[in-house]
């Protein structure tokens, strides 16, 4: 390849989307070819492909996010489309309205607190149990919260997607363990342990499933929000 | 699509400008979902529009994930220090954080629901 070439290679927003949408594309091919099997998550298999494919053309991340970071602006309206799916099942959210709140209160505390406590019988520094404490939330809310307590940002940004990836992996065979077959449930748990990209894994599995995960993941960024500063100070105190 | 996109663009729209307005740490995407559910709840209805094209942009809601999947490229140095302990708390953490929602909401649903068959 002549240098001018590769120099637009690297350069162009071309690169990042076209990469990001053939990394899904085959991702989405080996996910249906084990019938959805939790390792061949679609997070996990895709951004696997795009980590190796960047290396091997000498990509930097940065340059690679010149042109991915279009497809990542359409999390916004995804977000907010979340709002038609829970509007389907607003007679059953009505109906356990009680229940599903408390859980997610109760499921946001755990995340927090189980991320401080066991980084510290872990021996982890400060700043990384710090950078660790919002992890269940979605990425803005984290690092909003990462920085505001005195963690690494950047740091926090990392924690929450690997929580992502892997809540989106073992939410569905955990609960199968535990014969826990309810969708919503399944739906409830993994919006808080896993934010959206545990909300994008069940949505493959149920339409109702993925509603309430995006209430959950909803709620619990507000509820970390709100309580992580003080619960990590009540921790480490 | 194109009137798909401005409801979904227009609620985000509303959320960032209340959330920043207010110095809210909250993600305006998520107040805009807020808003459009209770849009949907006082309409008692599904815009034609959204009911034909939200389910699917859905169904590929993992591709948009992956430009942040990828990051993880980035944060490698990072995350490296100790990766061993580092998976761990991160496997753990999370697992614990299934477990207490997953079983809260069913015992409290259960609950629920032997209140009700009570007389």
């Amino acid at each position: 390849m002549t240098p001018t070439l590769y120099e637009w290679l690297r350069q162009s927003p071309l690169t990042g989307i076209f990469l990001t949408l053939l990394a899904y594309r085959v991702a989405l091919s080996i996910s249906r070819r084990y019938h959805g099997h939790p390792l061949a998550n679609t997070v996990l298999v895709g951004a696997g492909l795009l980590i190796v494919s960047l290396l091997a053309l000498g990509l930097s991340f940065d340059e690679y996010f010149r042109g991915a970071s279009f497809i990542q602006f359409l999390l916004g309206p995804i977000t907010v489309a979340l709002a038609i799916p829970l509007y389907n099942n607003l007679a059953r959210l009505k109906r356990s309205a009680f229940a599903i709140l408390s859980s997610i209160v109760v499921g946001s505390v755990a995340g927090v607190a189980s991320a401080v406590l066991i980084a510290v019988a872990f021996d982890m520094p400060p700043q990384i149990v710090l950078s660790l404490a919002p992890r269940s939330a979605t990425t803005p809310i984290a690092i909003g919260v990462a920085e505001a307590i005195g963690g690494i940002p950047t740091l926090a940004a990392a924690f929450v997607i690997v929580t992502g990836i892997i809540g989106a992996v073992l939410a569905k065979p955990l609960l199968t363990l535990l014969r826990m077959n309810d969708d919503v449930v399944l739906g409830i748990a993994t919006g808080i342990a896993a934010h959206g990209i545990g909300t994008a894994r069940v949505f493959q599995i149920s339409e109702t499933a993925g509603a309430f995960a995006g209430l959950a993941m909803g709620l619990t960024g507000f509820v970390t929000a709100v309580v992580a500063p003080l619960l990590v100070h009540f921790l480490l105190s | 699509m194109i009137e798909t996109f401005l409801w979904l663009l227009g609620y985000q729209f509303a959320g960032e400008l209340l959330a920043r307005s207010l110095g809210w740490p909250i993600p305006g995407a998520v107040l805009g979902m807020l808003f459009l559910f209770l849009t949907l709840c006082v309409r008692k209805g599904i815009p034609d529009t959204l009911r034909h094209n939200v389910p699917r942009l859905m169904t590929h809601m993992s591709l948009l994930f992956i430009p942040a999947g990828a990051g993880i490229l980035a944060f490698w140095p990072l995350l490296a220090e100790r990766p061993l302990a580092m998976a761990a708390v991160l496997l753990l953490s999370t697992l614990s954080t299934l477990l207490i929602s997953a079983l809260t909401l069913t015992l409290l649903l259960r609950r629920q629901q032997s209140r009700k068959a009570k007389p």
